[in-house]
């Protein structure tokens, strides 16, 4: 009888290490990631670095040009991306009748969420540099990443506003409310935290892409800073790509080093992702 | 008209609801008098609540909701086309079953109402929580602390904040969807004196599972079974001397 429960214990016991294991391997993989890349690319980072235009000698070169152009696309793809895909989630969710059209865009967003980036890159290049006339500009490339993440800033609306208790628009509808009321005075604010979490995890996901932006054209050689949305421009993900391709040293340094910058806003992003979300599910509890 | 409809605060003639296919409501007529409290009894499923929610048009938001027959309130169609659905729930107040204040402070709870009205004068909404706060009987127990969150307080007094709540809007007519069914006994006590005391102002509508309390608090009882109503008549009269078979067997416990 009792051998029985032994080995049902080493049963159990086994599947825990091998859970640590596995957690483990995900974790050596992005500390020997962090490790590698701080060692050769930490050194790089100084005034110069973050100060300096493009240049053919390596340690001449640096980041400003494409540090803006991230912080530039990052503001204008919020600026497109948020209000679109907020107010998208709360019409499918809130107004939006629940019939076979609806689950059919339900499906569509969802499948839009799982396109491969080059294939948004392909688009835009035809309807916003061509057929639009944008360009190979901000603006392009802008809109580019909003319909990328798009998708992910609907289904993120829509799970947050889901985890409204019905009750409280009942009660809001119950006092006379209409449903824009009843929408931004409880439902909204009962959501925010949900809602703004989804969309920095959305913006630190669109300031990493590369492909997309390939594809229109955004790998240029810019030496003036773009002073707006129709100028050119070029991000740190295409600079870091573009400097791996060199063959010295002192630039694979420098790309190591444009990570550690990239991976840094990244971070920060989600870290005041987790932040709010913290601090908004102490304040509502139901 | 051949009766003076004007004299019943709420008027309903053949009404007949369905849900897609399902008939929920079966050809039910009755009127309310002003100030009465009236319980809506049966077993769950009978169209109590359905009906209830007819009254101030919850049901508009359910797909596949479909009705016949008219329902008035002093004499009015509420479910005309010209009728503002927001306007006639500010005339029909509703109390939940399970307590939902929002996750706001007392204050902002029983304020509301009057905030979606576009009323902001602080006098106004000041005097305004404090009247309704005492109607609904908690005035004393929060009046300290109303910055709090509503959801910090026990669920009898929550309950009690969602009526202050309803009342702040200056409703004619309250429904209570078992308003005290998720209550312990002190808290659902202090509920049913509450209906007591508003009757003066208001005329209730109360669903309830609780013969106990049908017979405690309301002045006239509609029993509803499978969609149907099948007595309507002063409290005494249906828990003395029920007309049908069906109503004694209910109010007896012999089902439910």
């Amino acid at each position: 009888m009792s051998k029985r429960i032994d080995i049902n214990r080493i049963k159990d016991n086994l599947f825990r290490y091998v859970g640590i294991g596995c957690t483990l391997f995900g974790l050596l993989m992005l500390g020997f990631f962090l490790y590698s890349v701080l060692r050769e690319g930490l050194p790089r980072l100084n005034a110069q670095f973050f100060s300096s235009l493009p240049s053919r000698k390596p340690e001449e070169a640096g980041i400003l040009i494409p540090l803006f152009g991230t912080i530039w696309v990052m503001v204008l793809t919020s600026l497109i991306s948020i209000p679109l895909g907020v107010a998208s989630g709360i019409y499918l969710e809130e107004y939006g009748k629940k019939n076979r059209l609806a689950s059919l865009i339900e499906i569509n967003i969802t499948n839009l969420a799982g396109v491969p980036s080059i294939i948004y890159g392909l688009l835009a290049l035809e309807i916003f540099v061509r057929i639009l006339g944008l360009g190979k500009s901000l603006l392009s490339g802008s809109l580019t990443l909003a319909l990328l993440i798009l998708p992910i800033i609907i289904v993120a609306t829509r799970e947050a506003l889901k985890a409204v208790p019905k009750t409280i628009r009942e009660a809001s509808f119950a006092l006379g409310a209409t449903k824009w009321q009843t929408t931004w005075f409880q439902v909204l604010p009962a959501s925010a935290g949900g809602i703004v979490t989804g969309v920095i995890l959305a913006i630190s996901r669109a300031i990493g892409e590369t492909a997309p932006l390939i594809v229109i054209g955004a790998m240029l050689y810019i030496t003036t800073l773009p002073s707006s949305p129709m100028d050119d421009f070029s991000v740190l993900p295409i600079q870091i790509f573009n400097w791996l391709s060199r063959p010295q040293k002192g630039f694979i340094i420098n790309a190591t080093a444009a990570i550690i910058v990239l991976l840094a806003i990244t971070f920060i992003l989600n870290g005041i992702a987790i932040y709010l979300r913290n601090r908004w599910q102490k304040k509502v509890k139901w | 008209m051949v009766t003076d409809m004007t004299t019943h605060k709420l008027d309903a003639q053949n009404v007949n609801v369905y849900y897609d296919q399902a008939h929920v409501i079966r050809d039910v007529s009755l009127t309310i008098e002003a100030n009465t409290v009236t319980a809506f009894i049966g077993p769950s499923g009978c169209g109590k609540s359905t009906f209830l929610r007819l009254i101030n048009r919850m049901n508009d938001y359910i797909d596949g909701f479909r009705k016949t027959g008219t329902i008035l309130i002093d004499g009015e169609d509420i479910y005309d086309k010209k009728v503002r659905v927001e306007e006639l729930r500010k005339k029909i107040g509703m109390v939940f079953q399970k307590p939902n204040p929002f996750p706001k402070s007392i204050y902002e709870n029983v304020i509301y109402g009057l905030r979606i009205q576009g009323i902001n004068k602080k006098s106004i909404l000041d005097e305004t929580v404090e009247r309704s706060l005492r109607r609904a009987a908690i005035w004393d127990e929060v009046k300290d602390n109303l910055n709090k969150s509503a959801l910090s307080l026990s669920g009898g007094q929550q309950q009690r904040i969602c009526i202050a709540r309803t009342l702040a809007v200056e409703p004619s007519i309250v429904l209570m969807d078992e308003p005290a069914s998720a209550l312990d006994p002190i808290s659902t006590a202090k509920i049913e004196e509450l209906i007591h005391e508003l009757k003066s102002q208001y005329t209730i509508i109360i669903v309830t599972h609780n013969m106990q309390q049908a017979g405690r608090v309301s002045d006239k009882v509609a029993f509803f079974y499978i969609g149907e109503l099948i007595e309507y008549s002063a409290t005494k009269e249906i828990f003395i001397n029920p007309k049908k078979e069906l109503t004694q067997n209910y109010i007896t416990g012999r089902f439910g």
